[in-house]
């Protein structure tokens, strides 16, 4: 993240290690693959602070990363960019992604 | 075709072994992510979007009908019924658990299939004509050759770190279907003299800096294929760049040092390594002559062709055999609103059942993602078409607008910047609905979803590449490109489409070819070189052309 840069709402994703569905980091801790239910980070520290706290989990997922979101209507958090998106629901040819699934 | 033996089986089974320590050690934490990544993508393991993605190489395209049956498996199996062909002839899985990953690589080995050398800095699968064997106008056979550089190059001590991956093609036919003159080398077999040889292309490429190969050797006797292509890949292992992910392709190598230099270190290098190939790849080239020779044709007659569907699917999906009662078929992967490509386990047994049934047993994957059967007695083709029809296979528009090819791009891919896939549904279904694809006539259309180009766009008739602008996809349009003997690199037509305009432009740049050409023949790639952009750019941006006017 650029200091220069005010921060931006952001949520921790990552990918499964065993499955490898995509996942996102809840309040509690737990990992989610619905995006709403992800935590949405909103002060650069404690961001950073719940990214080390993915990144300790190396035999629970992989990849982890900060992506931008945003609160939705019902204040729950909503994928900025169209890849986070895509992401969160699945490809667009079928109706069959991991995260599409459980919605 | 090549049958593994004793050797090809005990290779196998140990790297399957040893993939499987790496994956239980990557579990149990003994290996980080980072150690383990590299060892994952050399046997073709990549981390997507979504999930896990395998790719399984189809050497040079060919498969039994065996080995597609253990593709249907492993769709059935491990993923979501369906696998992904690739305009590299290899399938994809879009959906494994990284725990199942032995058990598929276990289960392809029982049929001589891997996941080898399908990603990483390494010589890739190796790429043939898809008509190889079969094709009335080939000088030979190339799938001897392109197994011989398989074993050559595969666990090559010297190559498992070039400076960047590194891909090969073969034909064996003077009209180009491998895209040979847009990879690393490009082989083309040539007879002089009674001789079998190659024209050597080197420096091909498409990606970020699209540039077409250039011929490093006129011909090269085919004894001399294995040192001439070490020297190339040596040469390039040396002078390659290192320090710029963007500049390491031997394209830019054979760019920026220059052919005659090139040419000059190659057949330096090859003098050198020539007297250390002591004959044994001959001999093997001889085992793998007589491997691939031709199935005991039986003879055939033509059957009646009344029913106006199978008439039309015969006029275009099937090609000129060497034999005049046999023909080519290529089974369309591209029903309209399709994903191009994919196919699901079901139509993979089938693909299998017919080719066992009507074909030799033989298969074999186009680069443009489409299924070839590459000797159908004549007489087979009206029951073959009624069973292909009845699995939604029947699609008679191989090399007409729809038959796209398109990279799995954002929906599944993690370095695209764009979707390709539904553009390509999209496009389809509209010139579906418009019923103008046999009156258009021949013409390629690739979509890419980044830069990267696996959609093969620079080379399509109309090109497609999907970027993301601002946090939207775009898409820019490029015309006048070719993949084949007279390959050129298509020129983009200006600002790009949003994704909701991009279907649109590309029916005005067809209507407008209809209004262009002079005849059925003048097709759009014919017309484009004949007429120049211009009048192709004022369908595509109308209102600057009303402004201009």
């Amino acid at each position: 993240m650029s200091r220069n840069r005010p921060f931006t709402p952001k949520v921790v994703t990552a990918n499964l290690l065993r499955e490898g569905d995509v996942v996102y980091l809840t309040a509690a801790g737990d990992w989610s693959p619905d995006h709403s239910a992800a935590e949405l980070l909103t002060e650069a520290e404690h961001a950073n602070d719940r990214l080390a706290l993915a990144e300790a989990q190396p035999l629970r997922v992989v990849g982890a990363y900060l992506a931008d979101a945003r609160p939705g209507p019902d204040g729950r958090p909503e994928p900025v960019h169209f890849r986070e998106g895509f992401r969160a629901t699945g490809p667009s040819n079928y109706a069959h992604g991991k995260a599409h699934e459980v919605q | 075709m090549y049958r593994y033996d004793d050797f090809d089986r005990a290779f196998l089974a140990e790297r399957n072994a040893q993939f499987r320590a790496q994956v239980a050690r990557r579990l149990d934490g003994s290996l980080t992510e980072d150690e383990f990544k590299p060892l994952r993508l050399m046997n073709g393991v990549y981390l997507q979007l979504h999930a896990y993605m395998l790719r399984v190489a189809i050497p040079y395209g060919t498969l039994s009908s065996d080995q597609m049956r253990v593709l249907a498996d492993l769709a059935q199996r491990w993923d979501k019924g369906y696998g992904h062909f690739t305009t590299r002839q290899n399938i994809q899985y879009n959906w494994p658990k990284l725990v199942d990953i032995p058990d598929m690589l276990d289960r392809l080995s029982d049929v001589g299939l891997h996941a080898i050398q399908t990603s990483g800095n390494t010589i890739r699968n190796v790429t043939a004509d898809h008509f190889a064997g079969a094709a009335a106008d080939e000088v030979a056979d190339p799938r001897p050759y392109a197994e011989l550089l398989r074993q050559w190059s595969t666990d090559h001590p010297e190559f498992q770190f070039l400076p960047r991956k590194f891909k090969i093609a073969v034909t064996g036919a003077p009209n180009d279907r491998a895209v040979t003159r847009a990879h690393d080398i490009g082989l083309v077999l040539k007879e002089r003299d009674g001789q079998l040889g190659f024209e050597v292309l080197v420096g091909g490429g498409l990606g970020r800096t699209p540039m077409i190969g250039k011929t490093v050797r006129d011909f090269l006797p085919e004894a001399d294929l294995l040192p001439y292509c070490e020297a190339i890949v040596s040469v390039y292992n040396r002078l390659g760049r290192r320090d710029n992910k963007f500049k390491a392709r031997i394209k830019i190598t054979v760019h920026e040092t220059g052919l005659d230099e090139i040419r000059r270190q190659v057949e330096e290098r090859f003098a050198e390594l020539r007297p250390l190939f002591d004959g044994t790849a001959l001999q093997v080239l001889d085992d793998l002559k007589a491997q691939f020779a031709p199935p005991a044709f039986a003879d055939s007659t033509d059957a009646p062709v009344v029913d106006p569907l199978l008439r039309s699917w015969v006029d275009t999906n099937t090609a000129g055999h060497k034999r005049a009662d046999h023909a080519i078929v290529t089974v369309s992967l591209k029903a309209h609103g399709a994903t191009p490509g994919d196919a699901t386990a079901e139509q993979m047994r089938l693909m299998a059942d017919l080719a066992e049934a009507h074909a030799y047993g033989e298969l074999r994957i186009s680069h443009e993602q489409n299924v070839i059967l590459p000797h159908v007695p004549r007489a087979a083709l009206p029951a073959l078409h009624a069973r292909l029809r009845e699995a939604g296979l029947g699609t008679a528009n191989v090399g007409l607008a729809s038959d796209i090819i398109a990279c799995p791009g954002m929906d599944y891919c993690a370095l695209a910047t764009a979707r390709s896939i539904p553009v390509a549904q999209q496009i389809a279904e509209r010139i579906d609905a418009l019923k103008i694809e046999h009156e258009v006539g021949h013409l390629k259309i690739k979509i890419s979803g980044c830069i990267n180009a696996c959609g093969h766009h620079h080379v399509g008739h109309i090109g497609i590449l999907g970027l993301d602008r601002a946090g939207v996809e775009n898409y820019q349009i490029t015309l006048g490109g070719d993949g084949s003997e007279r390959a050129a690199i298509g020129e983009r037509a200006g600002p790009g489409f949003a994704y909701d305009a991009i279907v649109p432009a590309i029916e005005r740049l067809i209507l407008a070819y209809l209004d262009l050409r002079e005849g059925p023949d003048d097709t759009f790639l014919d017309a484009y070189r004949r007429l120049g952009p211009a009048p192709f750019k004022a369908a595509l941006y109308p209102e600057e052309a009303q402004d201009a006017a």
